[in-house]
C-alpha cells in the first residue's frame, strides 16, 4: 500500500458524528476528488484505500449500518454489467452507482424516445434521441464518479457477449424482449456467471436469478424453439413506471446479495409481482 | 361430487374470471387445461400455472382445495 497515500487520506478525514450517536472518520466526496486529482490515482483507489484504514467516504454513510466497510470494498471491487438501458436499467444502473458499485458495463444499442420517458431513469427532456449507454455513462458520472463505467452502445449478441462479459461477476438482464434474455442467459452460463433477471408488462412482472447450468427462462417462456415468435403481455399492456422501478430494485437486491456472498433465494424458484391483484409471491420450480 | 379451486388470473388474465369468482367449482381428477377450457382461458396463453405456490403444468392434476394461480409471462423492461 502506498504509504503517502494512506497518510494523506488519514490526514484529509473528517470526524462526522452518525444519526445513532457514533462518531466516524469519513471523507467528503470533494476531498476524495482532491485527492485523488493530487494523487494522481483513481477516485476507487482512495476510496478503497480509505476503507482499509477505517475511514469511510461520507457518501456511503447511509449504506454503512448495514454493509460495513470490508463490504464497501467488495463494492467497490465488484464488476457489473447491466444489460438493457431502459426501464430497467436505468434504475438498476442507478441504484448500483448509488450503492458503490466499483465498475459498470453499460450495454445498449438503443437511443432515447419520448415513449422512454414515463419510466426510464436516464431518459430526460433534453436527452432525446441520444445513446442510452452514452447517457447512461454521463448520468451515472454525476451520481457517483467513483463507478467507473464502460459503455456499449450495442445490442447484446451471441457473438459480442463472450467480450463484454468477461470481467463482469454478475449479469443483469434489463432487456424488453424474450430472444435477447435467451442470448444473455446463454453467454452468461457459457461465461460462468449468475444472471439476476427481471421482465415487467402493465402493473405486473417476474424475478429470476439464474446460475451457470439453470434453464429457469424456459419455465415462463417455454422451450427454446418457441422463442423466436413468443411475444410477453407488455406489448398489450405497455410498462409503467412503478412496478419497473419496484423488479429494477429487487434485482439490485439479488444483485448486492450474490457479490455480497449473502446467497440468493431465488435458486430454483421465481418471484412474480402483480400491484393490480395484490401478489408478492414467490413459487417453486419442479424438481 | 364437486369440490372447489381457488383460482388466481393475474395481470391481463384476470379478465378471465368466471363470473362466480374466485372460488371455482370443480370435479375431483380434473387437469389444469380442462379448468381452463371451462373458463375459455386458452391454454397456450397459460405458461406459469403454480399450484399451492409450486410451479405446474396443464396436465396437472386437481384433487379440490388447491391454490392455483396463472401469471403470464411479461417480457418488458
Amino acid at each position: 500500500m502506498d504509504h503517502a497515500l494512506t497518510q494523506r487520506i488519514l490526514t484529509a478525514a473528517t470526524d462526522s458524528e452518525q444519526p445513532d450517536g457514533e462518531t466516524v472518520k469519513v471523507l467528503e466526496v470533494a476531498t476524495v476528488a482532491q485527492l485523488a486529482a493530487r494523487s494522481q490515482v483513481s477516485r476507487r483507489t482512495i476510496e478503497i484505500t480509505a476503507l482499509r484504514n477505517g475511514i469511510l467516504p461520507l457518501r456511503y454513510a447511509r449504506n454503512f449500518k448495514t454493509y460495513d466497510r470490508e463490504d464497501q470494498i467488495t463494492l467497490l471491487e465488484s464488476h457489473v454489467a447491466v444489460v438493457g438501458l431502459g426501464g430497467l436499467g436505468g434504475a438498476v444502473s442507478e441504484a448500483l452507482a448509488r450503492v458503490g458499485l466499483g465498475r459498470l458495463t453499460l450495454v445498449d444499442g438503443d437511443t432515447f424516445s419520448d415513449h422512454n420517458l414515463n419510466r426510464q431513469a436516464h431518459c430526460t427532456e433534453t436527452n432525446l434521441g441520444v445513446s442510452k449507454a452514452a447517457a447512461a455513462a454521463d448520468r451515472i458520472r454525476t451520481i457517483n464518479a467513483t463507478t467507473e463505467t464502460f459503455p456499449h452502445a450495442d445490442y447484446l449478441t451471441a457473438q459480442n457477449a463472450a467480450a463484454i462479459l468477461a470481467e463482469v461477476q454478475v449479469v443483469v438482464d434489463c432487456l424488453d424482449n424474450i430472444p435477447g434474455r435467451f442470448t444473455l442467459a446463454e453467454a452468461a452460463g457459457a461465461v460462468g456467471i449468475p444472471m439476476v433477471s427481471a421482465a415487467v408488462g402493465g402493473e405486473a412482472g417476474h424475478l429470476l436469478v439464474i446460475f451457470p447450468g439453470d434453464r429457469s427462462l424456459e419455465q415462463i417462456y417455454g422451450p427454446p424453439q418457441a422463442r423466436a415468435a413468443a411475444k410477453g403481455a407488455e406489448t398489450s399492456l405497455g410498462c409503467l413506471p412503478h412496478i419497473v422501478t419496484l423488479m429494477a430494485n429487487l434485482e439490485v437486491n439479488e444483485t448486492l446479495r450474490i457479490l455480497l456472498g449473502r446467497g440468493s433465494g431465488l435458486r430454483g424458484r421465481m418471484r412474480l409481482v402483480d400491484l393490480a391483484g395484490g401478489l408478492f409471491e414467490t413459487i417453486e420450480f419442479q424438481g | 361430487m364437486s369440490v372447489h379451486i381457488e383460482l388466481k388470473l393475474f395481470a391481463h388474465l384476470s379478465k378471465y374470471l368466471p363470473s362466480e369468482g374466485e372460488r371455482l367449482s370443480i370435479e375431483p381428477g380434473q387437469s389444469v387445461a380442462e379448468v381452463l377450457d371451462t373458463i375459455g382461458l386458452p391454454a397456450e396463453k397459460a405458461k406459469l400455472i403454480f399450484i399451492n405456490g409450486i410451479k405446474g403444468t396443464l396436465d396437472t392434476v386437481l384433487h379440490g382445495g388447491e391454490r392455483v394461480g396463472l401469471f403470464p409471462p411479461v417480457a418488458g423492461g
